[in-house]
């Protein structure tokens, strides 16, 4: 094993805490209503979800490997069969599937 | 309890995309850190008491070279900075909960807040029990994936590369879900524009935190403008 147990467990104990600085500070801080936090929460979680949006497809480079080619593709067609079908699974499992293909069969 | 049944029933069907990814990662993520040459345990109580995805993997490395607490705490930060938004986001729908509201923080992680701000909860079920759902199911997933990879990691062979573009497109299938309900798109525009602006500038590992100052400042400016009218 290539740390003891008390290190182990310090380690654990350290992301932890890092982990749930993160998550609980905004409860924490912002404990008072008011005006101006009831007009962010309008608007945070639309912007909130493009952030996520963007952070999962951060690590896709444009310029090397599969240029993001398959990313593009699968992501494009989840979003339009979204739009025009409105089924969530159809569109997530089309977009999986084909992305699955192409990163397996096209973009070996 | 018919109220708790009714809003796990509720809650389950949303959960379903990301059981199927989080019982492949999960695994994936046991296996890897087994491979390394820790007991099953370890990536297990990981699972549990960390729960957040991305950085469990990055600190496997920072646990097979001597192992520094401070960078590791830096480290988690930067990785899960994100975090700091969805609680913001989240403020007044996780309000009023009780205890169940702290566990519902401790696991809010990217899928349980996708599924918790994007859907829209039917009238007669319970929120505080829906959101709690959600976030249990989803650890559960992620807990029970992890456990398998790190008993039988090594003799799984089925071919799943790419089985975890399933996360992006829920993302993407909420971003849709949210843009169609409203007919102003400036904080989702904003969101995205400001989102590409700092990946752009700070590079993949460093755009989140800028990213929310500037979203957070050109709120606050459109607040005080009296674009309270304008924004909305």
């Amino acid at each position: 094993m290539p740390m003891t147990w008390s290190e182990i467990i310090l380690a654990i104990a350290v992301v932890m805490a890092g982990t749930m600085l993160t998550r609980f500070l905004s409860f924490i801080v912002f404990r008072e209503q008011n005006a101006l936090m009831d007009y962010l929460s309008t608007l945070l979680p639309a912007a909130a979800m493009a952030m996520l949006v963007v952070y999962s497809f951060k690590d896709v480079n444009v310029f090397t490997g599969s240029h993001g080619i398959p990313e593009a593709i699968a992501g494009l067609l989840c979003v339009l069969l979204q739009i025009f079908f409105k089924n969530v699974l159809l569109s997530m499992a089309a977009g999986t599937v084909c992305y699955m293909y192409l990163v397996q069969y096209l973009f070996v | 309890m018919n109220k708790i049944l009714h809003a796990f029933k509720a809650a389950f069907p949303f959960t379903l995309p990301i059981c199927a990814a989080f019982l492949f990662l999960g695994s994936a993520y046991g296996f890897y850190v087994v491979s390394k040459g820790f007991p099953p345990i370890v990536p297990i109580l990981i699972s549990i008491f960390v729960f957040a995805g991305s950085m469990q993997f990055v600190m496997v490395p920072m646990m097979v070279s001597p192992f520094d607490p401070f960078a590791a705490f830096y480290m988690t930060l930067l990785v899960n900075s994100r975090h700091f938004f969805y609680g913001l986001t989240m403020l007044d729908r996780y309000k009023n909960m009780g205890l169940k509201k702290l566990y519902m923080i401790f696991a809010l992680c990217d899928e349980t807040f996708a599924v918790n701000v994007g859907t829209n909860i039917p009238e007669d079920v319970d929120k505080g029990w829906f959101y709690t759902f959600v976030s249990l199911l989803n650890q559960s997933y992620w807990v029970i994936g992890t456990t398998f990879g790190a008993f039988l990691g090594s003799q799984i062979s089925i071919n799943t590369k790419g089985l975890d573009f399933v996360l992006v497109c829920l993302f993407l299938v909420i971003f849709v879900g949210q843009w169609q309900g409203t007919d102003n798109h400036k904080p989702a525009l904003t969101g995205l524009g400001l989102s590409l602006l700092s990946l752009l500038a700070f590079g993949p590992k460093y755009f989140i935190p800028p990213a929310m100052v500037m979203m957070i400042a050109v709120f606050v400016w459109s607040y005080y403008k009296g674009g309270g009218n304008k924004c909305q």
